[in-house]
């Protein structure tokens, strides 16, 4: 492919020929792409529309940030303070999953103990689980202890390693380890507790950053539990708020509840712009979603 | 540790010292365990296996949150199969949805897969635009967007008019269309599938797509003859998980028909009519028992998988 034949040749036969090579394989990725994206980019579009302007088509009706001033304030509680819960959860949960995991991985990839076989076994099972076996009596137990309309119960499980697919990803990624790291360490006269701390949990960062990245997004997606356990409209997650968004203004104002719903995806979005490898490698070996 | 042991037999202690003392730090070891796994041994009692036998206790009262549940035998298993029509027309939407939603979106997966695998460059950004919907997909703000893609002045509405088909209303109020709308969604999200298929193409030796290209094996026998058996683990494993995930579908169901299933149940998934038993009835009872339902039939539906796994799934040597 020297410059020279590229100048000889006419321009019309290497479009030829890059068509006919790999060119026509671009064109048909970059087409569905569009198709795959032009849902997103309309909703981006829209948001900022007039809503008055026709529906439908993307760009046209001129540009406004009326909806985004209009939605951020329209349910009385600013959007805000949402967004603020929405962190505060998904922060805690992450923080939550990070040292219950990381522990449990420890043991089941490393230590030795009674019953390390059937625990193992159980750890894999609950992976298939549904969780809606559990969520009714949770619920009850919660209800109970006066718990309801707090955020305990949308925490307090990822402190006790109840989403086993991060200690199974964790144990399978310690596992790769050399053992001969933790010879050494004993040699040294480190505990478990200090081989665990200083040397395997620093190997361990790719693990902890996939687990910190699949837990905030799916925290930050999850509408379920927090549509079960929180009443109070202050205490609202993103999600929820962008529900009662819909089911209070969206059926008149699809501008405020589009700027809204892009406001709600705008941390996934971002998420996903710093964090694809891990995302994709996350996915690659273990399935996660 | 046998050889330890020996080692200290020979040093001094008896058989049974070196026996005791060989126990004594095995349960030391255990001990340590422990502590590292206790938060995840309260996490499966508390929040696993206690709830599961309670639920499976509660799924043979009648509970309502205030009092106490009363004992009524197999009659919320009864009322579910012979007296609640809506149970029924929720499991036959489940059904639908996952019999139709995962091939479709398997197929489309592993399509793109196999299309981007060899030689395409820029590989890197095409996996991760078709990615991203996988990541939204069960997002609010996605369904919302769905709900209004789908409705009678909605983008698909209009493109459709535009290609020339004229379309009698919305999907979304069509109870013969409603369901559509979510396999759509569904398969839209064929990039987490599609990355697990790539990482699997990855794994197939070139000199084996190669030598039969050299036989004079033209494209599509290479993928069925060599490519494809040589998947099928990868197959199974993305059939398991997006037939669990289907099953447990919730978000959008509840968006795109406002909470009710509607129309005319036409989206009553089977989640989503536990919840309105469970927490808008508040009859915790019958929530246990359909809870359990869907635990059997997901169990049963996985282990079929397993067992007919055997016949078209092929491990390597």
């Amino acid at each position: 492919m020297a410059t020279r034949t590229a100048l000889r040749r006419p321009a019309p036969r290497r479009a030829v020929a890059w068509l006919t090579g790999q060119g026509w394989k671009h064109l048909l990725l970059i087409a569905f792409g569009f198709v795959m994206l032009y849902p997103l980019v309309w909703m981006f579009t829209q948001s900022f529309t007039p809503n008055d302007a026709v529906m439908g088509r993307a760009g046209e009706g001129g540009f406004t940030l009326d909806n985004y001033l209009d939605g951020w304030s329209a349910l009385g509680i600013s959007f805000g303070r949402f967004m603020a819960n929405s962190f505060l959860v998904a922060a805690l949960s992450i923080v939550g999953n990070l040292v219950s995991c990381t522990l449990a991985a420890y043991a089941f990839a490393r230590l030795e103990f009674r019953f390390r076989g059937p625990m193992f076994a159980l750890m894999l099972a609950t992976i298939m689980l549904p969780f809606h076996v559990t969520v009714v009596p949770q619920y009850i137990v919660f209800h109970q202890l006066g718990l309801i309309d707090t955020y305990v119960p949308l925490i307090l499980p990822k402190f006790l390693a109840v989403e086993s697919f991060f200690v199974f990803l964790m144990v399978q990624f310690i596992r790769g380890l050399p053992r001969t790291l933790d010879d050494a360490a004993a040699l040294d006269g480190a505990g478990q507790l200090r081989t665990f701390w200083s040397v395997i949990l620093p190997l361990c960062l790719p693990a902890i950053a996939v687990t910190a990245v699949f837990t905030f997004i799916w925290t930050w997606n999850d509408f379920f539990t927090p549509l079960l356990y929180l009443t109070s409209p202050d205490k609202y997650t993103a999600v929820i708020g962008l529900s009662t968004f819909q089911d209070a203004t969206g059926l008149t104002n699809y501008g405020a509840l589009f700027a809204m719903s892009v406001v709600t995806l705008l941390p996934v979005f971002a998420v996903f712009l710093i964090a694809q490898k891990a995302l994709t490698r996350g996915i690659a070996t273990t399935g996660l979603k | 540790m046998a050889v330890v042991t020996g080692a200290a037999g020979a040093a001094g202690p008896t058989g049974a010292a070196a026996r005791d003392l060989a126990a004594a730090r095995g349960r030391r070891r255990s001990r340590v365990a422990y502590l590292f796994l206790a938060p995840w041994i309260l996490g499966v009692l508390g929040l696993t296996l206690g709830p599961m036998l309670a639920s499976l206790y509660l799924s043979f009262t009648d509970y309502r949150l205030s009092g106490a549940p009363s004992w009524v035998g197999l009659a919320n298993y009864q009322r579910m199969f012979t007296d609640d029509p809506r149970y029924w027309s929720s499991v036959w939407v489940t059904a639908k949805y996952v019999l139709l939603s995962v091939p479709l979106q398997l197929a489309f997966a592993l399509a793109i897969a196999v299309f981007l695998d060899r030689g395409v460059r820029g590989l890197a950004i095409y996996r991760s635009v078709y990615y991203l919907p996988s990541l939204l997909g069960s997002s609010v703000a996605v369904a919302v967007l769905w709900r209004r893609l789908f409705s009678s002045d909605g983008l698909v509405v209009d493109v459709a008019g535009w290609v020339g088909i004229q379309m009698s209303g919305g999907w979304i109020s069509d109870p013969e269309r409603a369901l559509d709308t979510l396999l759509v969604l569904n398969v839209w999200t064929f990039g987490s599938p599609m990355v697990i298929f790539l990482a699997g193409l990855r794994q197939i030796p070139d000199e084996l797509v190669e030598a039969a290209k050299v036989d004079g094996a033209g494209a599509v026998q290479r993928f069925f003859r060599v490519v494809f058996p040589l998947l099928t683990p990868v197959v199974f494993f993305n059939l398991i998980l997006q037939m669990i995930g289907a099953f447990q579908a919730f978000t959008p169901a509840y968006i795109v028909s406002a909470g009710t299933g509607g129309p005319a149940d036409s989206t009553l998934f089977y989640t989503l009519y536990l919840f309105q038993s469970g927490f808008q009835a508040f009859d915790m009872g019958y929530a246990s028992a359909m809870a359990w339902g869907l635990f059997v039939v997901i169990g049963a539906f996985t282990a079929l998988n397993f067992a007919a796994s055997r016949y078209w799934v092929h491990y390597g040597d």
